[in-house]
């Protein structure tokens, strides 16, 4: 087995200050290995951007991030900014949920894919101009000499979203950062985008990390996954694994929220309530006031992530009984 | 559950939404160009089903919603309730008909008024609707919220104490509040969490067989539709594509739009991913349709007729399968 490329430990990210902060991430761990697709699922309000945006460094002045974050044996949370700039945007890259926001609409498209291969890159103008040529290509938008000079504006949203990958592979990055990328897009662009990226991953050799709430995208895409609840990851595993067997309350009740074919108008196996604030995390467990399988041990005490079977964890005291009930009505 | 009558029936329906032209475009004669929201679209609503309506964003989905209730009136056909045509009520017979047909809206932070108690909320619909004599209101509330599972004390708190769920079972108290016979949901839990969908989900299909609602569930979440209607219609550009029993149509589908989107939605099992992109291209905009059918730029089995002719609703074998399309029925499409 490869060393994996990024080691995240103890990651804690809290906003505000001392006696009044909240905690977003709460001390989560996970590696990603070299060509690997991790996903990382979760509701709204569970950490999983904080966790990608702490990872970059791109969290506002009143966050505090400890912690490490291993990029290839260094430190991401240690690095000096003039270190950080080479590393963010070239090795690593980002590409965000919302592309009309994190485009700028006042510049042609070209000038911001050039601008970051300046940025990252040692290629002349005329290299550049080729080089932005290529890269429309790549993401398969098609008149790329045409298109390059129109603005974001004159892009469909599905096209915008292939202009924000095509900017973040412009630094031929070793590690793709992407937070929902599709969530904004229709199932039929959806579709695209995300086979771009697993084709993307294919041609580049790069590892992505995949942020999304919808369990079909982590099916049909990812090979691993850590669910957050909470601020916590609360299960991880290859996928096959995860979705076969489910260790975790959360899990389980998250998987059979959705409808399969064939339980056609019978009543879902839901979750009661609604996920926590972050100013008001449950004692112990954070998922004991909606968890049917809840004991006083979980109202106390805070389970910590085990191996369940190899390469698969789960922080839960109370897995044997998830595993036996199985994926029918609870 | 379902008889074969028709309890709302839209009949060759188009809507569209100019766009305001300056005065100078005016006086130069540029073109009036508008949105073609709707573009002819027939269907039934059965007493006692529940429809689905799918596609992607722009599908003109929720102008049909918005037509059932007659929140637009249409530009061109008619929507039928019983035997009369919906637009030409008014008066007290447009409110009885607004009582009958009711609609929950999409998202559940504006459309509750944020300064009325929830208690506000209900009352106003019980009272415009002379549902209640006003003793019996209280009463009515209390049991209203009994129906949508919230606690007796949400009667005196206003909308921003609740969470998502709780206010779209809010938005389902207000409208059954006056005893509808159809309820027309348009993106009921779209704006929720995947684990607070399940609980409204459940609850919707709990009322429906309590009180014996018709719905018209209208959404682009597939897993949604397939999971609760018994019926389901595939819009595409303002025009319904496919429709028919929900298991024929997602085990067999036979229009090729329809097609692309069943295999685009991502499988919930992940053995069986594949790597093939099921719909190549994008809608095209629906100010300037396309000429025939206006699924030709993107299928890929379209022929000459498809750029001549609009295909209309036929069936196939069954005969409540209908589909719009001219390729033969039973030719073996393959994506």
């Amino acid at each position: 087995m490869s060393e994996p490329v990024l080691q995240v430990s103890n990651l804690t990210t809290t906003f505000g200050h001392q006696g009044s902060a909240v905690t977003a991430v709460d001390c989560i761990a996970f590696n990603v290995m070299p060509g690997e697709v991790l996903g990382l699922v979760g509701e709204s309000g569970s950490g999983k951007s904080v966790t990608l945006r702490s990872i970059m460094r791109l969290m506002p002045h009143h966050s505090a991030v400890t912690g490490r974050v291993l990029w290839q044996g260094r430190d991401l949370l240690q690095m000096t900014e003039p270190e950080l700039r080479r590393v963010r945007g070239g090795e690593v890259s980002m590409i965000f949920q919302e592309p009309t926001t994190a485009l700028n609409p006042v510049l042609p498209v070209r000038v911001q894919i050039e601008e970051n291969l300046r940025a990252h890159t040692t290629l002349t103008g005329a290299e550049r101009a080729a080089r932005s040529l290529e890269l429309m290509d790549l993401v398969g938008i098609s008149d790329a000499k045409r298109r390059l000079a129109q603005y974001p504006h004159q892009f469909s949203g599905g096209m915008r979203q292939r202009v924000m990958i095509a900017i973040a592979l412009a630094s031929t990055p070793k590690l793709l950062l992407a937070d929902e990328p599709t969530t904004a897009l229709d199932v039929t662009i959806q579709d695209q985008i995300l086979k771009l990226i697993l084709d993307l991953r294919d041609e580049l050799k790069m590892s992505v990390v995949l942020v999304t709430h919808d369990l079909g995208v982590v099916a049909a895409t990812c090979d691993r996954m850590a669910v957050m609840y909470a601020g916590r990851i609360v299960e991880s595993g290859a996928v096959a694994d995860v979705f076969g067997e489910p260790n975790h309350a959360y899990t389980r009740g998250l998987l059979g929220s959705v409808p399969r074919s064939g339980t056609e108008r019978s009543p879902l196996l839901s979750i009661e309530g609604t996920p926590p604030g972050l100013m008001s995390r449950p004692s112990g467990c954070a998922f004991h006031p909606r968890c049917d399988f809840a004991t006083d041990r979980c109202r106390s005490q805070s389970p910590a992530l085990q191996a369940m079977s190899p390469g698969h964890e789960a922080a839960c005291f109370h897995s044997d009984r998830v595993k036996a009930a199985g994926m029918t009505g609870s | 559950m379902t008889d074969l009558q028709a309890l709302l029936s839209v009949q060759n329906v188009a809507k569209a939404f100019p766009f305001p032209r300056s005065l100078i475009q005016r006086l130069r004669g540029a073109p009036a160009q508008a949105v073609h929201a709707l573009n002819g679209v027939s269907l039934d609503v059965m007493r006692g089903e529940t429809l689905g309506i799918v596609g992607e964003s722009g599908c003109g989905k929720s102008t049909l919603a918005r037509c059932l209730v007659r929140l637009h009136d249409c530009d061109g056909g008619r929507v039928l309730f019983g035997d009369t045509d919906i637009a030409t009520l008014s008066g007290p017979a447009r409110r009885a008909f607004n009582a009958r047909v009711q609609m929950i809206f999409q998202d559940p932070y504006s459309s509750l008024n944020p300064r009325m108690r929830v208690r506000q909320i209900l009352a106003e619909a019980l009272s415009v609707h002379q549902m209640r004599p006003a003793d019996q209101i209280p009463d009515r509330i209390a049991e209203l919220l009994n129906l949508v599972r919230l606690p007796p004390d949400a009667a005196e708190k206003y909308p921003h104490e609740f969470s998502g769920g709780q206010r779209q079972r809010i938005g389902i108290a207000r409208a059954l509040a006056v005893e509808p016979q159809v309820l027309v949901a348009d993106e009921l839990v779209s704006a929720l969490d995947v684990s607070v969908q399940a609980q409204v989900v459940n609850l919707l299909l709990q009322l429906q067989d309590q009180l014996q609602l018709t719905v018209v569930f209208v959404a682009h979440d597939l897993r949604l539709v397939r999971h609760i209607s018994h019926r389901v219609a595939v819009m595409y550009l303002g025009k319904v594509v496919e429709v028919g029993p929900t298991e024929a149509l997602f085990s067999a589908p036979r229009h090729p739009y329809t097609q692309a989107l069943l295999a685009a939605a991502p499988e919930m099992d992940p053995n069986r991913r594949t790597r093939r992109v099921a719909a190549k291209g994008e809608l095209p905009s629906p100010v300037n349709l396309p000429q025939g059918c206006l699924f030709n730029t993107r299928c890929p089995h379209a022929f000459e007729r498809c750029f001549k002719e609009r295909p209309v609703l036929s069936a196939g074998a069954n005969g409540d399968h209908l589909s719009a399309c001219h390729l033969p029925t039973g030719q073996p499409h393959v994506l």
